[in-house]
């Protein structure tokens, strides 16, 4: 009994160290901007250039994630097929890949001298120095964050709901689009959260690859970079801003699915 | 619970380690230098006896922010003698020296058609620079302020990055995805033969003057002059002239 108090008292003293370890650091941000502050560092057309330009480059990196992510989830999560395991590998590996490496790989890849350089330019395509190449990035990094999840969402589905709707005479895409992804839901959007969040976020990469630029590719994270030598109070207020962003995002996630998670938590 | 505490103390060990002190004898020196002179400390670094060097190398401009901002490294060598003298002045760190010089050229990839500054403000030459406040930035900013506005301005209308050190740029010429950018001569020669030097005329040559000194509240404060007068004399000299760089005037 008393062994079991004692390792109670671990996880309690663990967890209590990794929320103060994780939270610290966001809190100090708060405590060392002011109200007043914040709200200067918003007169800053270039800070409101660049968290213009987050906003619409992750957006758009969302929407490319959830059109081809969702798909390719379904079918890792409810097919089984030679090279499966292999292809979650590969759909895994850019969580594990340094961003700035990702950079690299792009540059290598889809850079005006990279290996498919010459049929992305003939398609007409610009990345590099370009918004785009902001988008191709942010989807590279961030895309993982969402197949994931997607997949464990749909393969925790009750398999007998997803033979009833077949049994019932739906075709493949219509128990897709009909039952699972409602019922799916959310899990995925957890999983668009932690992608909208990581894409937020993203710096290497980003810079490795498209450069930085205001207004063109220089998003919130590489305008706090470059204040953070000139203006440390601006890099503050802006990172302020930038975590109040990503903490609606998560928290407003959380509420729209806030319904069906509490449930599955009581379940 | 024995083996709990055992970890605990590894663990409090290993952090503690990691704060510099004595490595095998000698003190371990930390020194904070920018991006420019990665190639020539680490030559001089090896040869460096009195102490194991450990390299933070970063935008000069980025270094100075986190001492400002209470990081505390031995040593501080900047690609200017602005940023040591303004933390000089702030009380950071000692009073600074200037220990080398360096060149600002254009860089272009080494097959480029480019061939003078009058070439930069052609449509489609995509550039990457120094952002304003790395040094390199600031005196690219300092060459285009020399030249006539219209050309200035076709200049900086050919930008496409602004990156927060040197290494930024050099990875954007040698990926080809820029056409030129302002570095120093010593990165292009530390590029090896992937990227061509372009001088520029005379009159509108910057000065380019490095400055280190011992920052306060060094944890080795002797090591850190024995590092900065071993660079101001011979064997700091031969590693300097080998990367390329110039001995101070």
């Amino acid at each position: 009994m008393i062994g079991g108090r004692w390792f109670t008292a671990v996880q309690v003293g663990a967890l209590g160290l990794a929320l103060a370890f994780l939270t610290l650091p966001l809190v100090a941000i708060f405590v060392d901007v002011g109200p007043g502050e914040l709200l200067s560092s918003l007169d800053d057309p270039g800070a409101l250039d660049a968290l213009r330009l987050s906003l619409e480059t992750t957006a758009m990196a969302l929407a490319l994630i959830l059109a081809i992510g969702t798909p390719a989830a379904w079918l890792l999560a409810t097919r089984s097929f030679p090279g499966r395991s292999l292809a979650i590998t590969l759909v895994e590996l850019p969580l594990v890949v340094p961003p700035a490496v990702a950079g690299i790989g792009l540059l290598a890849a889809v850079g005006p001298s990279g290996v498919l350089g010459g049929a992305v330019s003939s398609a007409g395509l610009e990345l590099v120095f370009q918004t785009a190449g902001v988008v191709v990035a942010l989807t590279f990094v961030a895309s993982p964050f969402y197949i994931r999840q997607a997949q464990a969402a749909f393969g925790a589905l009750d398999p007998s709901l997803i033979e009833a709707s077949r049994t019932l005479g739906a075709g493949e895409a219509r128990t897709f689009a009909r039952i699972a992804v409602p019922n799916a839901l959310p899990g995925l959007l957890a999983g668009m959260a932690l992608a909208w969040g990581r894409a937020l976020g993203e710096f290497g990469a980003t810079l490795v690859f498209a450069g930085s630029l205001s207004g063109v590719t220089q998003t919130a994270p590489l305008a706090i970079y470059e204040r953070f030598s000139s203006d440390f109070t601006a890099a503050l207020a802006l990172s302020a801003v930038l975590v109040a962003l990503s903490a609606a995002i998560l928290l407003g996630v959380k509420l729209a699915a806030g319904a069906r998670v509490l449930g599955d938590a009581r379940a | 619970m024995m083996r709990f505490a055992t970890l605990l103390t590894t663990l409090a060990a290993t952090l503690g380690g990691c704060g510099g002190g004595e490595d095998g004898g000698k003190p371990r020196l930390t020194v904070s230098a920018a991006q420019s002179l990665q190639g020539a400390f680490e030559d001089y670094g090896s040869r460096f006896d009195a102490a194991t060097v450990r390299f933070s190398f970063a935008g000069s401009d980025q270094l100075a922010a986190q001492i400002r901002q209470g990081v505390r490294p031995d040593v501080y060598a900047a690609a200017s003698t602005e940023l040591p003298q303004q933390l000089f002045e702030e009380g950071l760190v000692g009073e600074p020296v200037e220990f080398a010089r360096n060149r600002l050229v254009i860089a272009v990839p080494a097959d480029s058609p480019i061939g003078d500054l009058g070439d930069l403000d052609r449509d489609g030459t995509d550039l990457a620079v120094g952002a304003e406040t790395v040094p390199v930035g600031s005196y690219t900013r300092e060459v285009l302020d020399r030249l006539p506005a219209a050309q200035r301005r076709a200049i900086l209308a050919d930008v496409r990055s602004e990156e927060p050190d040197v290494s930024g740029v050099v990875g954007k010429l040698t990926q080809g995805a820029a056409d030129a950018g302002f570095l120093y001569a010593t990165d292009v020669a530390g590029a090896g033969d992937r990227l061509r030097a372009i001088e520029l005329p005379r009159r509108l040559r910057p000065q380019v003057t490095y400055g280190v000194a011992v920052v306060e509240g060094a944890k080795e404060p002797e090591a850190a002059r024995a590092f900065i007068e071993g660079l101001l004399s011979d064997p700091g000299r031969r590693a300097m002239r080998r990367a390329g760089f110039l001995a101070p005037g």
